[in-house]
C-alpha cells in the first residue's frame, strides 16, 4: 500500500497546490495543508506540485501475497434472456480473445439458464475454448441470488483470471455481487481493456464527470471483473465452423435456492431505440426551449431517424430518459450522428464517439465536442438548422414536383 | 415499515476542464447537491410510509458537509439521517464502499427495506446498490421501474432486462435500486426544512462499525487501484467551418449530399 505525505515546509503557495486536485482532497487547515477522505490516489499533487510537498510512502502490505499464476483464462458471462443472447456477449469474447492472446489464456465463456442445448453452440462460433454451461431448471429466469451462487461455483472451479461482463440491466446486478461476494475489484463500463504482461487487466474508463479517464488495476485480487457496455468493443465475425468444447456444469441444488420468486418475465413492447438508428440528432443544452426541440425532430425525421438528448435534458424533464447519450444513458454508433448545442463532456462522448460522422454545431469553438467531431460547425443551431429543413425540403419538393 | 434510503453528495456540475498545456484539471466552484437519481428512491420511500407507516432514515458517507443532504432529505420527509464520516473511509472504490456502507446499516438499525438510486452522477457505475445487498445477505434488485404491490411483509415490482421486463416478489429484508421512471419526486418542503433544521445527525466513524479493522475500509480496502488519470486523446480528422448561418447550413447540406444522407 502507498500513502501520501505532505512537507508544509515545502508546500509553498498552499492555494495553488490546492487547485490541483480535481477530487478536493486537499484542504487547508489551521495553515497547513491536509489531505482528506476524497483522495483517490491519482497521484496529481505528487507530479505537479512542488517538488517534495507531497510524496509517496510504502506502508506496510497487509494484503496476502496473490499468486498469479494460479488463474488463468479470461471468462466472458453471456448475457441472455429466455436463452436469447444479447449481442454484447459477442463483442466482449472477441475482446477477451484480443486479451488473452497477450498472455496465452484461454477464452471461457459462461453460460446460465435452462434449455441452453442450442444456443451454447452458436457461442463456438465466435471464438472461445471453452463453454460452461449450467443449464438447469431453477435458472430459468434471472434471479439475483441464484445467479451469483453460478459465478461464485464457476469461480471456485476454474479461477478464470478476469472476468468480462456485458453492461446491461441483468449485468450491472450481478457483477457488482459477484465481486462483493468474492471479495474483488470491479470497473463499471469501461471503454478500453488491455492486458499487461503479468496478467493485470488494464481498466480505462471516462472518470468523474470531466474530462479525463483512468486507467485502473486490480494488482492483489483475482479474478479481475469488469463491465462493459453494448456497442463499445467490436464482435468478431462469426466463423463457419464450430472451435471450442462445451462443458456441462451442475450447480448444487442447494445453491440454486432464491429469496425471491420471479412471478412473470414479460416481453417489453418494441420501441424504436436510438441504439438501432442509422441516423441521430441529438439535442443539447444550446436548444433554448422544450418548444425548439421539434425542430430538431424534424430534421431526424427528414434524415430517417431520431431525436436523442445530453443529460441536462433529461433533468429539465424535457426528454425521455430512454433517449439520452452517454455513460448514465445509452451508448450508440450511428452512421450519423449530428449534435446541436452539445458541449460534449466526456460521459457523452463515451456513449457516442463510435460513430462513423459526427457533425457538432456550437456556438463556442472552445467547446469540448469539437475535439471529437469531424465536421465543427462553429455557429447557432438556430441559425443552421431551420435552413438546412428548408434546403432539404425544398429539393425532396423539387424531385416530387418534377415527376 | 422502516426504511432506509441511501443518498450521496455529488458536485453541482460535472464540468471540468483539462488545461492543454499542464494536464492539470480545472474544477470550478465547489457547490454540490443530492445525487439526483437519489431523489426517486427518496420518493418511492416516502410513498411506501404514506401507505404503510414506519419510519424512513437516510444514510450518506462523505465527509461532514454532505450533512447538507441528510438536511435536504429531511425537507422531503425523511425521519432520521446518519453520517458515515471518518477520514479512514477515503479513498474508497466501490467494494470498500459498499463495505463501509454496510457496515454503518448494520450500526444504524434494522431495515425492512433499503432503497438505492440508479447510479451516481459522479461516479455512474451503479454498483453500489447490488453490493451492499450482498455484504447484507439480502436480495437485491435494481432497475425496478414500477412497485406493483406493497405490504408489510413484501413487495412485488417491476424489473426493467434488457428485452422483457421481469416481475418479481420479494419478501422483507430487501434492496432496491430504482429507475427515474418510477415516481416523480417532491419538491423539499420550506417549513419541513425549517422544522427539522436543529434534527440531529448521527456521525458514525470507524469505532461505531462492527468490524473496526482499519485494512477494510477506505483506500487500503479497495482492490482496484488508480494508476494514472490524463485527457482523452483524439485522433482524428477533423474539418472546422466557420461562417454565417446561411453559409454553414449550405456547406452542411453539401456534405450531407456526399455521404449520401440526402
Amino acid at each position: 500500500m502507498e500513502k501520501l505525505i505532505i512537507d508544509q515546509a515545502k508546500v509553498g503557495d498552499i492555494k495553488k497546490l490546492i487547485a490541483l486536485c480535481p477530487f478536493h482532497a486537499l484542504e487547508e487547515r489551521d495553515g497547513k495543508l491536509e489531505i482528506n477522505a476524497a483522495c483517490k490516489m491519482c497521484r496529481l499533487c505528487v507530479k505537479q506540485g512542488p517538488s517534495g510537498a507531497v510524496t509517496v510512502q510504502e506502508t506496510e502490505d497487509r494484503r496476502p501475497a496473490l499468486d498469479k499464476e494460479q488463474w488463468r483464462g479470461i471468462a466472458v458471462y453471456v448475457d441472455h434472456v429466455d436463452g436469447e443472447i444479447h449481442p454484447v456477449t459477442y463483442e466482449l469474447i472477441g475482446k477477451a480473445r484480443e486479451l488473452a492472446s497477450k498472455i496465452g489464456h484461454p477464452v471461457y465463456a459462461l453460460f446460465a439458464g435452462s434449455g441452453l442445448s442450442e444456443q451454447c453452440r452458436e457461442l463456438l462460433h465466435y471464438g472461445v475454448d471453452a463453454v460452461y454451461v449450467y443449464d438447469q431448471n431453477a435458472l430459468e429466469h434471472f434471479t439475483i441470488e441464484a445467479y451469483t451462487n453460478v459465478l461464485e461455483y464457476f469461480i471456485e472451479n476454474v479461477k478464470p483470471s478476469s472476468i468480462l461482463v456485458g453492461a446491461t440491466t441483468v449485468g450491472r446486478q450481478l457483477a457488482p455481487r459477484t465481486a462483493a461476494r468474492v471479495k474483488t475489484g470491479l470497473t463499471a463500463d469501461c471503454t478500453i481493456l488491455d492486458m499487461s504482461p503479468d496478467t493485470d487487466l488494464i481498466q480505462i474508463r471516462p472518470a468523474f464527470g470531466g474530462n479525463i479517464m483512468a486507467q485502473i488495476h486490480t494488482p492483489d485480487h483475482r479474478p479481475q471483473m469488469a463491465t462493459v457496455r453494448y456497442k463499445i468493443m467490436t464482435a468478431p465475425t462469426r466463423s463457419e465452423e464450430e472451435s471450442g468444447e462445451i462443458i456441462p456444469c451442475l450447480l448444487p441444488e442447494k445453491k440454486l435456492h432464491s429469496n425471491l420468486d420471479v412471478l412473470e418475465v414479460l416481453p417489453k413492447a418494441p420501441e424504436t431505440s436510438i441504439e438501432a438508428c442509422d441516423v441521430l440528432v441529438v439535442a443539447g443544452r444550446g436548444v433554448k426551449k422544450e418548444g425548439d426541440l421539434d425542430l430538431l425532430r424534424e430534421l431526424a425525421a427528414l434524415l430517417g431517424g431520431q431525436l436523442a438528448c445530453t443529460r441536462p435534458m433529461i433533468e429539465a424533464g424535457w426528454m425521455d430518459a430512454k433517449r439520452q447519450i452517454g455513460l448514465s444513458g445509452r451508448t450508440v454508433r450511428p452512421k450519423l450522428i449530428i449534435t446541436c448545442g452539445v458541449s460534449g463532456s466526456v460521459q457523452f462522448a463515451a456513449g457516442m464517439n463510435n460513430a462513423d460522422h459526427i457533425v457538432a454545431i456550437n456556438t463556442d469553438e472552445k467547446a469540448a465536442i469539437f475535439r471529437i467531431a469531424h465536421c465543427c460547425l462553429v455557429g447557432d443551431l438556430y441559425e443552421i438548422v431551420p435552413g438546412l429543413i428548408a434546403k432539404i425540403k425544398a429539393n425532396r419538393g423539387l424531385y416530387h414536383d418534377g415527376i | 415499515m422502516n426504511i432506509l434510503v441511501c443518498i450521496k453528495q455529488v458536485p453541482e456540475t460535472n464540468k471540468v476542464a483539462v488545461d492543454p498545456d499542464t494536464g492539470v484539471l480545472l474544477r470550478g466552484g465547489v457547490a454540490s447537491k443530492m445525487n439526483p437519481y437519489d431523489l426517486y428512491a427518496l420518493e418511492t420511500a416516502l410513498r411506501l410510509r404514506e401507505l404503510h407507516g414506519g419510519s424512513i432514515t437516510v444514510i450518506s458517507m462523505g465527509p461532514p458537509q454532505a450533512e447538507q443532504v441528510i438536511r435536504e432529505a429531511f425537507a422531503m420527509g425523511a425521519d432520521e439521517g446518519v453520517l458515515l464520516s471518518d477520514r479512514r473511509f477515503g479513498g474508497a472504490d466501490v467494494l470498500a464502499t459498499s463495505y463501509t456502507l454496510s457496515q454503518g446499516i448494520r450500526s444504524a438499525g434494522a431495515f425492512d427495506l433499503i432503497l438505492c438510486g440508479k447510479q451516481t452522477t459522479d461516479g455512474d457505475t451503479a454498483q453500489v446498490g447490488p453490493e451492499i445487498g450482498e455484504w447484507l445477505g439480502i436480495p437485491s434488485v435494481s432497475n425496478v421501474r414500477r412497485v406493483i404491490e406493497s405490504s408489510p411483509e413484501g413487495l412485488t415490482v417491476e424489473m426493467d432486462m434488457p428485452k422483457a421486463v421481469e416481475i418479481v416478489k420479494l419478501r422483507f429484508p430487501c434492496l432496491l435500486a430504482v429507475d427515474k421512471d418510477i415516481y416523480q419526486p417532491r419538491l423539499p418542503s420550506y417549513v419541513r426544512k425549517k422544522a427539522t433544521s436543529d434534527r440531529k445527525i448521527r456521525i458514525l466513524t470507524l469505532a461505531d462499525m462492527e468490524d473496526q479493522e482499519e485494512s477494510h475500509y477506505g483506500l487500503s480496502g479497495s482492490p482496484t487501484q488508480v494508476q494514472r488519470i490524463f485527457s482523452p486523446e483524439s485522433e482524428i480528422t477533423q474539418e472546422i467551418w466557420r461562417g454565417s448561418g446561411p453559409e454553414l447550413c449550405d456547406r452542411l447540406y453539401d456534405k450531407l449530399t456526399e455521404l449520401k444522407f440526402v
